[in-house]
């Protein structure tokens, strides 16, 4: 019986996932199409005024533009079941091939980023909450509020421009290198990406493991531990950080869905070649393929990251796998 | 408290850690230190900061400045620019037309190759031309030989062109990149991956979005190339490109914003500033409106301070125009009617117009085309009002912005036009009744109709020069546009770069001539 359910709920879970993404795929259609202008006008400019009505035919038939709407979009949907996800004139290369080269970039930022964030998040959202309305819980709650209110592009510009100047560090001035390929100048051109993003997110994190724990520690069950003798960092450590999890765990999964989907600013300003400028780029050439099959591709992420947060649930909190 | 305190030590230890990681990281090599490929100097290995990959690799569609700047130096063109913009031979090593004006003989440099190995010749130019005359080719210059009514080889270094009417403007014509000669052998699939041209440099390799490299031809038909490669870097940010100039990973850059650009003087980095071609205008629609009555096209000329334009949106970086911006033909901004800001007389064509009581134009103005536009829409409102002129400016999304410019679906826009060394190619599409672009224009003339044949059918450059000052004296007189001011393209270069000569077309074409020490 419980076994039938489970069975039902996991179909359900991609009943939904499916639905959410044939949604997705059809609001980018549209969205796309309601953007003045088409590849053509995107690419010539105001040259596409000199065009005559035949060399117009001719670039709408090459674009695929010729074709009616629902053509356009069942034509795409269906060659997606065929692992073909279109192609990108101006990159002259499949869409495949190019989100296959794009998104472990991101992958990378994200994850580094998040590493990064609850490094600094969760130390710091413990150090407040370890003294409420304390200079140190004014000093984490400070850093916080930074972390929220300097917009990445600001403080990303200003991080390459004074090291550049300053010191001549840029390894992002450089031709990019994949991790693969040359793993130190990858890593040097991730670390002050991720320290941006990085530094943003904390944030959040900050705030929540704060809350979290202050919650955490006035249940009677700390106090129990604590007359028990329980060590103090035990106590922090295994009852209430334990304990204040789950709502970490939401807040680090839905930030790093948010990542996946390309943080374009900090991929623009640090010239990482990742999903997010891939996108920017597909809207900017108005290359309806390319966007539609890449979003798609980052809303099919977002519900992975939130299928595996709902995962972690069940491990780190009992009363999630026992009901 | 204890654990607090505890917990603090721990707190503090991670951090430590993610910067000790952090720092090893960056140490582990010199940070700012070019890779080697940058630092290999002997052979001069040049990379040039660019904002976006090309949108093409096909010559005859591509419009966009990246696209050309890297195809410029791949492709080669029956003639070309020199750094004065004179026409000079390219892969024609001369061009004579009949007594007739008629025909048109193209005698083709000897010895020429693709960067396949293959030869150019007759066959190749007229393959070319034929195919950009071609409706289905979709070539953006086909316009450029709407003279042209046959092309036959009739050696295998010579082409004869049979024109329509004479056109002295056609030297000019074949100059630009999307006339450019490929090879008959090679198709528009081919070359979009793998360009083959008779240019200084050769396609060597691309990675998407990231990076074009390119290598010296070594079998260049004219002066040897002088760096080994030239790699186009993309990125996207320009105040990126302006960091990583100062941290010597970039050696070459070209601004528009002048912004931007003192930010890079810097150090070792100069910058040179090039009055460019194109030109800041607030078209006007002669056929909508009030704006078909040319009292009311004068008062709007005439309530204008262009310099004060200039200075308010482009921070005075430019100089005021008049139509043509061709050092050659370049026009008077002195001769327009009102030379000053006339309020009286921009009062008075109203009155003359019966519209002494004032009108309202609307306007489109592109956000984000380029940096200028909205600023310089937002003075032009406020110097108009002073003259009862109500500019109803509607500011549009780019993409939006040229769905209506190409459909010539405004009455007024401001705008920021290419220009061309020859006064014929810059404007004879616009303002003739037959030109392609006349739609977007909104304005043409039997006089200037007969004006720009006569500068076609005009060899001699000084009668040349007489007639297309009457042309501009023609489209000031009558208002055609409001003519504001040029700006300039700011080249940004490493104290190690030498011998590179920006033009005022834009071309980066000398970057054949251009040292790496």
């Amino acid at each position: 019986m419980l076994k039938t359910f489970s069975h039902n709920s996991v179909v359900r879970r991609i009943g939904a996932a499916a639905l959410t993404l044939l949604g997705v795929a059809i609001f980018v259609f549209i969205m796309l199409r309601a953007i003045p202008g088409n590849q053509i006008t995107a690419g010539l400019g105001t040259e596409a005024a000199a065009l005559t009505p035949a060399q117009k035919l001719a670039l709408e038939q090459y674009y695929g533009l010729d074709q009616p709407l629902v053509v356009q979009f069942f034509s795409w949907l269906g060659n997606l079941f065929t692992g073909n996800l279109g192609f990108s004139a101006r990159a002259q290369q499949s869409v495949l091939d190019l989100t296959v080269a794009s998104l472990p970039v991101t992958f990378e930022l994200a994850i580094f980023s998040i590493v990064l964030a609850l490094l600094i998040g969760i130390p710091l959202g413990m150090l407040s909450a370890s003294k409420p309305d304390s200079p140190r819980d004014a000093l984490g709650q400070i850093v916080g509020l930074a972390g929220l209110s300097i917009p990445a592009f600001l403080l990303a510009t200003a991080l390459l421009s004074v090291l550049a100047s300053s010191l001549g560090f840029n390894p992002n001035g450089q031709a990019f290198a994949s991790l693969f390929g040359d793993p130190l100048l990858n890593l040097q051109q991730m670390l002050l990406p991720s320290l941006v993003l990085g530094f943003g997110i904390a944030a959040p994190i900050m705030r929540t493991t704060r809350t979290a724990v202050l919650e955490v520690r006035s249940n009677d069950f700390i106090r129990t531990a604590r007359a028990k003798g329980v060590p103090p960092r035990r106590l922090q450590l295994k009852h209430v950080l334990g304990n204040a999890l789950v709502p970490i765990v939401t807040m680090t999964g839905l930030q790093f869905g948010y990542l996946l989907g390309g943080a374009v600013v900090v991929e623009q300003i640090f010239s990482l070649p990742g999903i997010g400028r891939q996108v920017l780029l597909g809207i900017q050439q108005k290359e309806y393929a390319l966007v539609q099959s890449t979003v798609l591709v980052i809303a099919l992420t977002f519900v992975i990251v939130n299928l595996l947060t709902d995962l972690t649930y069940r491990l780190i909190d009992p009363r999630v796998r026992a009901s | 408290m204890s654990h607090g305190s505890r917990f603090t030590r721990g707190a503090v230890s991670a951090l430590g850690l993610a910067a000790i990681v952090s720092l090893a990281v960056s140490g582990c090599s010199s940070p700012g230190t070019p890779a080697p490929a940058e630092t290999a100097k002997s052979g001069g290995s040049l990379v040039v900061g660019v904002t976006s990959d090309p949108d093409t690799l096909f010559p005859w569609k591509a419009t966009q400045f990246q696209a050309t700047h890297v195809l410029q130096n791949v492709y080669g063109t029956l003639t070309e620019f020199d750094e004065g913009l004179n026409v000079v031979p390219g892969l024609a090593e001369s061009w004579d037309a009949s007594e007739d004006g008629l025909t048109v003989t193209l005698k083709l440099r000897e010895g020429v190759t693709f960067a396949d190995g293959s030869t150019f010749g007759s066959e190749d130019v007229v393959s070319s031309l034929t195919k950009i005359q071609d409706e289905a080719t979709a070539a953006v210059s086909r316009s450029a030989l709407a003279s042209v009514t046959a092309i036959e080889a009739s050696d295998e270094n010579t082409v004869l062109l049979t024109l329509s009417a004479p056109n002295a403007a056609l030297p000019a014509g074949l100059a630009v990149l999307t006339l450019a000669m490929l090879s008959s052998d090679d198709t528009e699939a081919a070359l979009n991956t793998a360009p083959n041209g008779t240019g200084a440099y050769s396609f060597d390799t691309r990675v998407a979005n990231q990076s074009i490299t390119l290598k010296k031809n070594t079998a260049y038909w004219g002066d040897e190339p002088t760096l080994g490669s030239v790699e186009f870097r993309v990125i996207p940010d320009e105040s990126s490109i302006v960091s990583a100039m100062q941290s010597g990973n970039v050696q070459m850059a070209i601004f528009d914003d002048p912004l931007v650009a003192q930010t890079a003087e810097s150090g070792s980095i100069t910058i040179a500033k090039t009055p460019q071609l194109s030109y800041h205008t607030l078209q006007l629609n002669a056929t909508r409106g009030d704006l078909a009555d040319v009292n009311v096209r004068l008062a709007i000329s005439c309530a204008v301070d262009r310099q004060e334009v200039l200075d308010t949106a482009a921070l005075g970086e430019g100089e005021v125009t008049g139509p043509i911006t061709s050092p050659a033909y370049k026009s008077d901004t002195d001769a327009r009617p009102c030379p000053e800001r006339d309020l009286k007389q921009a009062a008075a064509y109203l009155a003359k117009a019966g519209k002494a009581d004032g009108v309202t134009i609307k306007t489109i103005v592109s956000q984000g085309e380029y940096a200028t536009s909205v600023n310089e829409a937002q003075n032009l409102k406020a110097q108009l009002a002073e003259a009862k002129i109500t500019l109803d400016v509607e500011t549009l999304e780019s993409g939006a912005y040229v769905d209506r410019w190409v459909a010539g679906d405004f009455d007024a826009a401001v705008a920021l036009n290419g220009g061309q060394p020859d006064p014929d190619g810059m404007y004879g599409r616009y303002f003739t009744s037959t030109g392609n672009l006349n739609k977007v224009a909104g304005y043409s003339s039997p006089e200037l109709d007969a004006l720009f044949a006569e500068g076609r059918a005009a060899s001699d450059p000084t009668d040349r020069a007489a007639i297309y000052e009457k042309v501009s004296a023609e489209l000031e007189d009558n208002a055609a546009w409001v003519w504001l001011f040029t700006s300039y393209s700011y080249t940004a270069t490493d104290s190690a770069v030498q011998g590179f000569v920006p033009m005022a077309n834009g071309s980066l074409q000398y970057l054949r001539t251009t040292t790496v020490n």
